[in-house]
């Protein structure tokens, strides 16, 4: 139970962020990868700060023997660059540029009652779909 | 930069954070947006509900915003419904080869210090701002 409440709550944390930072509204976003325009750096404040926070945050966490309310940590351990990684990257970010959501905020946008979000969202899980499937076929 | 927010944007920052380093304290989970909607459609029943209530937590948590407080922007209209969904593949296509997203990456990954993270993010924005330059400053022009 107590898993679950903590879930709710990490939700409910991070899309109040997203909506105070205003990384609900893709123009903003887009603003920020304008370098050649009207640069607005917001959302290098906003990783900043969400760096700092979960940086410390990670510190006093990771290394414990196990996380308060589950049995295990589940965190990659990967280490490697591998050519999915990088080409997965670049792909995600012409679509990044191109509609100015990435997966979080575009979720958080649902919120405003609008159709693009909505749309956006299920494209970008037909988007997943198609790698899975493309993926199984190999 | 007139339009540059800097106070707003690091409290809601901070607010991602605390959110990010929460559930990795209580339920040892990396608060990597993609991936954890990707794991509702393909993990084990059992791992779903917390996958579902997170994503609920994020709509209702930008609602509690949204529905209380005059809205800091004026939402986007006549945008191309092509390009949302092109948009939308892209992501979804990319963030599942790429193993992560701006959250998972880009917030979560630097804060372990992951060599794979630090590229991924290098990467996304490099590209990013190449689709935006582009569409701005070469087809829009």
């Amino acid at each position: 139970m107590g898993l679950y409440l903590a879930s709710l709550l990490a939700g409910l944390l991070m899309g109040s962020g997203l909506a105070i930072a205003q990384m609900i509204n893709p123009e903003k976003v887009i603003a920020f990868l304008d370098f050649a325009g009207n640069w607005d750096p917001s959302l290098a404040v906003v990783l900043c700060a969400a760096l700092a926070v979960s940086f410390i945050g990670y510190r006093l966490t990771i290394g414990r023997d196990q996380p308060l309310l589950a049995n295990a940590f589940h965190i990659p351990d990967r280490r490697d660059i591998d050519m999915p990684l990088v080409a997965g990257a670049a792909i995600f970010g012409i679509g990044w540029g191109l509609g100015g959501y990435c997966p979080g905020p575009a979720i958080g946008a649902i919120s405003l009652g609008l159709w693009e979000p909505l749309i956006f969202v299920a494209a970008m899980l037909v988007g997943s779909f198609l790698y899975g499937l493309l993926t199984r076929q190999r | 930069m007139e339009n540059f927010t800097p106070y707003s944007a690091a409290a809601g920052g901070a607010l991602i954070g605390l959110g990010a380093a929460l559930l990795l304290f209580f339920n040892g989970r990396i608060a990597g947006i993609s991936g954890i909607i990707n794991g509702s459609l393909t993990q084990p029943k059992g791992d779903t509900l917390w996958r579902i209530l997170f994503i609920a937590g994020l709509v209702l948590g930008a609602g509690a915003v949204v529905w209380t407080t005059p809205l800091a922007f004026i939402p986007r209209t006549g945008f191309s419904p092509i390009l949302v969904i092109a948009a939308g593949l892209l992501v979804g296509f990319g963030t599942r080869m790429g193993s992560g997203c701006t959250s998972g990456h880009g917030v979560c990954g630097l804060a372990r210090m992951s060599p794979r993270s630090l590229i991924a993010t290098l990467t996304f924005v490099a590209t990013g701002a190449v689709t935006v330059f582009i569409v701005r400053q070469v087809v829009g022009g």
